[in-house]
């Protein structure tokens, strides 16, 4: 903030129209260079790591390559497995954007995909696919939104820790899943994995013409550019926006911070139930263990990485689709242990949050006048 | 089998609050060390991991569990040393630094302990508090861990020295107000830093507990967010070092409930008494977020709680 006590002079250059532009293109290109130089970094580092374990980086990475963009086939899998990433990193940009981090994305994504199973279970072979699928996705996204809505309850009503609550909410929705799956709702006809009733080839989601990927990519890329909308363009992102920045401020201006909490909770909590839903309908036709594939602590990396933008989510999630899928061939030409994703993606995660200490620090991007304006 | 079922769950579920507690309150002292400092560490649950499969490897290729135990420490002490370094540095947010610190954790213990999943270790021993009673059930339920001794030791040890001595003040002091720690001359950083590493310790030697006696076999879903319960308790005991030990009990009960039912018979909804642990915690924090008394206790500088 500029002082008012201090001379004109130091202030107006940044009302300046080419100034004003000039920052913005610095700024910006400061907030796409430190992630980059993050990424660059955990790769070194990982390529230590395998070369402390005798294995070849240069193998790792074309590997990696291969298995998630080489050929048409991969990069298929690959933007398959990004249209949940996509969801369940929304599921953190929003709350990220009102100040909050909520990381119940799996949990969401474990309860939304199980209520869309359990409800279609009456409804297959009754109703037309298409309604069965509307009222699947209806209830995949509501049940999300609750289950998420309580974590951001929490926060407003009694000042309830949003992070842990919305972690232990994941593993109360894991085991809730257990419960029906390996109980009431469970499959006999299936003995080998406790499942629900399948819902049937008929009742899947297809595929997008010509492609081999299912419609939750192009559900997950407009939901992303349509949240973006909403935290820009509209009333209630500028409202959001403030509360995340300032509550007090917010809360003097006469907002309502816990409305907007409790809201962006919910929508977390729906992007992550839609992902759900398109893992039932799209991949799994049923609810079962499966679910539980770590997407959702995936989708904490991207949003992170993607600094909580929902545009930028789109490549993000695609690359890390891409390691995704490539960590079977790489398990398998490499002799490493399937957790290899995991700890590239925790090294990642640990080297991104300290690149944040970055910002600020290189002369390039800083626009004279503007130092203090953050 | 002459005892009435009840009897039974209730030995049960002390039984199972005497072997399932260590964990909760290795993780919750640790968690309790870093946050009266002012900082808060979310990765041990992660730290509980890596320390599970430090101790159990180590023991195998020792044969020695005290040395697995000690390897666990060391591991956790590593963990929390690069989370209180990282956290140091300047627009770091220990929240999320700790998320990666669980993931990274989880990570890297798997990564090398999918080696250990099959070879059997040499365990901890125990002793039991029931035997002077000659009745082997008693006996059986009353069976005592050496690391539950150490752990309320370090309980009481803590406790003490956060009232008593200059070293307890200087951390107290930091975590309600680093600038007056600063006017202090004390470095707020380095007591930090220390609380995070003798806390990630902590952690560590907890999940040497997992792997070397209770559940006493390492494999990847050997805890399923205790380390976060802990984390959680450490607000219900109102960074209280004994409290921590009581919470820890109060958990190890909750944990025990299933399974003493399903001894009895009781089989229905063992996948609720799955959940129950986590619906506890999250009633806890519930309870304890508006409580005065727990405001009145919160370390200044905690931002957990803002």
């Amino acid at each position: 903030m500029a002082d008012v006590s201090e001379p004109l002079g130091a202030v107006l250059p940044i009302l300046d129209a080419k100034s004003d532009l000039s920052v913005r293109v610095r700024r910006g290109a400061e907030y796409i260079a430190i992630p980059l130089i993050a990424l660059a970094v955990s790769g070194l580092l990982f390529s230590v790591f395998l070369l402390a374990l005798g294995k070849s980086p240069a193998e790792f990475f074309s590997l990696v390559e291969r298995g998630g963009f080489g050929t048409a086939f991969s990069l298929q899998n690959t933007l398959q497995r990004s249209a949940p990433l996509i969801m369940t990193a929304l599921a953190v940009a929003v709350p990220a954007r009102v100040g909050l981090i909520m990381i119940g994305g799996e949990g969401a994504l474990v309860i939304g995909g199980f209520a869309a199973a359990a409800i279609a279970i009456p409804l297959v072979g009754r109703a037309p696919p298409l309604t069965t699928l509307i009222i699947m996705a209806i209830t995949g996204v509501a049940v999300g939104a609750c289950w998420v809505g309580i974590a951001g309850f929490l926060r407003y009503a009694r000042g309830v820790n949003e992070t842990i609550s919305s972690l232990l909410l994941t593993y109360i929705g894991i085991a809730i899943m257990n419960f029906f799956v390996e109980g009431s709702l469970r499959d006999l006809t299936n003995p080998n994995k406790p499942s629900t009733k399948p819902i049937g080839e008929a009742y899947m989601v297809g595929k997008m013409p010509g492609t081999d990927i299912h419609w939750g990519l192009a559900a997950g890329v407009l939901l992303a550019i349509a949240l973006q909308i909403l935290l820009s363009r509209t009333t209630f992102g500028f409202a959001v926006r403030i509360a995340g920045g300032n509550p007090r401020a917010a809360l003097a201006q006469g907002l309502s911070v816990g409305k907007l909490i409790v809201i962006c909770a919910m929508i977390a909590g729906a992007c992550a139930g839609l992902a759900g839903f398109f893992e039932v309908a799209a991949i799994q036709g049923r609810a079962n263990a499966s679910l539980v594939a770590g997407y959702g602590f995936t989708g904490i990396l991207v949003s992170f990485l993607a600094r909580h933008n929902p545009i930028a989510i789109i490549p993000v999630a695609i690359l890390f689709g891409g390691i995704v899928a490539s960590g079977g061939l790489v398990q398998r030409r490499m002799d490493l242990p399937d957790a290899t994703v995991l700890v590239l993606q925790g090294l990642t995660f640990l080297v991104l949050l300290t690149s944040e200490t970055l910002y600020g620090r290189f002369s390039f991007f800083r626009v004279s006048g503007t130092e203090d304006r953050t | 089998m002459s005892q009435a079922p009840a009897v039974i769950v209730l030995l049960a579920v002390i039984g199972g609050a005497l072997r399932v507690s260590t964990p909760f309150m290795f993780v919750a002292l640790g968690e309790c060390l870093t946050e009266k400092s002012g900082r808060v560490n979310l990765g041990l649950e992660g730290t509980l991991v890596l320390g599970a499969m430090c101790a159990y490897a180590t023991s195998f290729h020792t044969g020695s569990p005290w040395l697995g135990v000690l390897a666990a420490g060391g591991a956790g002490a590593t963990l929390g040393a690069m989370h209180g370094y990282i956290c140091k540095l300047p627009r770091v947010n220990d929240i999320a630094i700790g998320i990666a610190m669980m993931l990274f954790g989880t990570g890297i213990a798997f990564f090398f302990g999918k080696a250990y999943i099959q070879p059997s270790a040499p365990r901890l021993g125990s002793f039991s508090l029931g035997a002077w009673t000659g009745n082997s059930q008693i006996a059986t339920a009353l069976q005592i861990n050496p690391l539950l001794v150490i752990g309320v030791g370090v309980a009481a040890l803590m406790a003490w020295a956060f009232a008593n001595t200059r070293w307890g003040l200087i951390v107290r002091t930091t975590g309600d107000s680093a600038a007056a720690a600063r006017a202090m001359g004390i470095s707020v950083d380095l007591v930090r830093f220390l609380a995070t590493t003798i806390g990630g310790f902590l952690a560590g030697v907890g999940g040497a507990f997992l792997s070397l006696y209770y559940p006493g076999s390492w494999n990847q879903g050997l805890s399923s967010g205790q380390g976060l319960m802990a984390v959680a308790l450490v607000i219900f005991a109102r960074w209280n070092p004994l409290r921590c030990v009581l919470a820890a009990l109060l958990f190890g009960a909750a944990g025990a409930i299933g399974p003493a039912l399903q001894s009895v018979g009781i089989t229905q909804g063992y996948y609720f008494f799955n959940a129950a642990p986590y619906i506890l915690t999250l009633l806890i924090m519930v309870a304890s977020a508006g409580s005065k008394q727990a405001m009145r206790a919160v370390p200044g500088e905690l931002s957990i709680t803002k």
